[in-house]
């Protein structure tokens, strides 16, 4: 019986790879459409809660307004249009940050929820992903509506190159896992602590103050702006959005994506040891 | 009425004895306070570092803006909001028939049960931030405007407690209503800013459709020498308005419900 032929063998890791990534990719695809539907069962549920969200960026945009018109027109060289347009793209950006919140992570250590998911195959991160993911398609729906409304309204100034809005459409993304990451790290603080809530508020001040949420980054102390600068949150709101509202140069923007890729490996890292750790520290609660 | 109050003071008194046994939640809702106080501070300084005045506010009359709307989301928080989300939650998993068969009026059993005593801790952060804010306008504080102050924020929150009941209310319709909190939190943060910053729609909106611009400017403004009696004439109404109209949508809702459980 003579060998099987070299190549066959030689292949079989790769065989294995693709039905691996073959299989993730299903997971995602039926996770994802699985969400779009279901959210799409509770139209009004939905708006409402875009209602409500819609009101952070219109506040600070009112409040720079009035600020930029009081003072001649900009406010350190941004105008008007540019706070608009900021503040419109912030708000698609700061969907897209939607994820799961290290608060429900109480919720599924209470609820035994957390036992269910050991037991479960795949990385419990990946059924966040998928289902955050779907969310996206509905609440996108929701809000172009809206955004139309704002732009009629605020006169946004938004002239991006093909290359801005390429680099936006895979930042936001990046934005995505970088913030997803990080709050999944940061819900592993509750299998450890039941008064876990007064480290992530510490956590979502830093990341209101140093993101580019409040207000464009440009517009901090500079000692400010330097902090952020070796912080992961400045790529999760203020790079997505100055990549299409501002004017980066090429570098620029593909040295942001890099950064972004590097905040995610590094993310990726502490989140499996965080996890590891934690699963073992952890005692079952629920049924 | 008299029943009302000794019924509300019997919860509330059940209530504190209840949160009492968590003593340590005490510290973290100090802490909360704290932060939520000094980043509202470094919003105002980031703001007034770019500029002197906000549509004629100074930086200490905007601190009092600031302070009334943590006071004011203070009593929300302690005994509003907690009340209004058990009657949602209770809508939705079909528990509301318990207490709608109890003896008492229904609207004021919804509205006394929960209470959540250290949230308390809002109001004194934020009365101290009025009194920062209201010292350093050094305009003095006659009786007559701190009595205004008392009684409009107290209107204010019943203006509120309108609001979040109307909403609530809205759950014997759509029964799935998770994102009240959500909703309610979001648009609350309009009432940081005086509310003659926003455009013209978006007041009118802030003051009538959600009742905010009654609820915090207002008292902000006794305090800060700006309220005509014209303001004051009108929030009475539309407050006693707002009052009747709840109390009709609350029964008009009840009305429909046909219960979960049975």
């Amino acid at each position: 019986m003579p060998a099987l032929p070299a190549p066959e063998r030689a292949s079989a890791p790769a065989i294995r790879r693709e039905l691996w990534l073959r299989s993730m990719f299903d997971f995602y695809a039926t996770g994802i459409r699985t969400q779009i539907q279901t959210q799409f069962q509770y139209p009004a549920a939905t708006y409402m809660y875009t209602l409500g969200m819609v009101a952070e960026p219109v506040i600070y945009l009112v409040v720079w307004t009035t600020i930029a018109k009081s003072q001649g027109g900009a406010v350190q060289g941004i105008g008007t249009a540019q706070f608009a347009a900021y503040y419109i793209v912030w708000t698609f950006v700061r969907a897209m940050n939607i994820v799961f919140t290290p608060y429900g992570w109480e919720w599924r250590i209470r609820e035994g929820e957390l036992s269910g998911h050991l037991l479960r195959p795949l990385h419990p991160i990946h059924y966040d992903l998928a289902w955050f993911a779907g969310h996206k398609v509905p609440w996108l729906v929701m809000y172009l509506p809206i955004g139309v409304g704002l732009t009629l309204i605020f006169h946004p100034a938004l002239h991006p190159r093909p290359l801005e809005i390429v680099v936006f459409l895979i930042a936001i993304w990046g934005a995505y896992l970088i913030r997803s990451l990080n709050n999944f790290i940061l819900g592993m603080i509750t299998i450890w602590t039941t008064r876990a809530s007064a480290i992530f508020e510490v956590w979502f001040l830093s990341e209101l103050l140093l993101s580019g949420r409040l207000l464009p980054l440009t517009l901090m102390p500079h000692w400010v702006q330097s902090l952020s600068n070796w912080l992961p949150f400045k790529w999760t709101f203020y790079f997505p959005i100055e990549s299409l509202v501002g004017d980066m140069s090429n570098i620029e923007l593909v040295k942001g994506l890099g950064t972004q890729l590097l905040w995610i490996g590094v993310c990726t890292a502490l989140m499996r040891g965080a996890w590891k750790l934690s699963v073992r520290h952890y005692s079952a609660v629920g049924n | 009425m008299i029943r009302s109050f000794r019924l509300a003071a019997l919860y509330f008194r059940l209530g504190a004895l209840n949160e009492l046994q968590y003593r340590a939640n005490f510290f973290v809702a100090l802490f909360q306070s704290a932060l939520a106080v000094s980043v509202g501070l470094v919003v105002l300084a980031l703001v007034y570092s770019h500029t002197t005045t906000l549509n004629g506010w100074k930086q200490p009359e905007l601190m009092v803006v600031l302070g009334v709307q943590i006071l004011l989301g203070g009593i929300i928080h302690a005994t509003i909001q907690p009340n209004m989300q058990q009657l949602v939650d209770e809508v939705r998993d079909g528990k509301l028939d318990f207490a709608l068969t109890k003896p008492e009026d229904a609207q004021v059993l919804i509205s006394l049960r929960a209470l959540r005593l250290w949230q308390f801790t809002e109001v004194i952060s934020g009365s101290a931030v009025i009194g920062v804010g209201v010292y350093r306008i050094d305009a003095g504080l006659g009786l007559w405007r701190s009595l205004a102050f008392v009684a409009l924020l107290l209107m204010g929150a019943l203006l509120l407690y309108c609001f979040w009941l109307i909403l609530a209310t809205g759950s014997f319709w759509i029964v799935n209503m998770w994102f009240l909190s959500d909703l309610f939190e979001g648009i609350y943060q309009v009432g940081r800013w005086p509310i003659g910053v926003y455009p013209g729609w978006l007041r009118y909106s802030m003051s009538y459709l959600v009742p905010i611009g009654f609820a915090v400017t207002v008292p902000a403004q006794a305090l800060t020498n700006r309220l005509g009696w014209e303001t004051v004439v009108i929030a009475l109404g539309f407050g006693a308005a707002l009052v009747v109209f709840t109390r009709w949508f609350w029964r008009f809702g009840l009305k429909r419900y046909s219960g979960a459980s049975a």
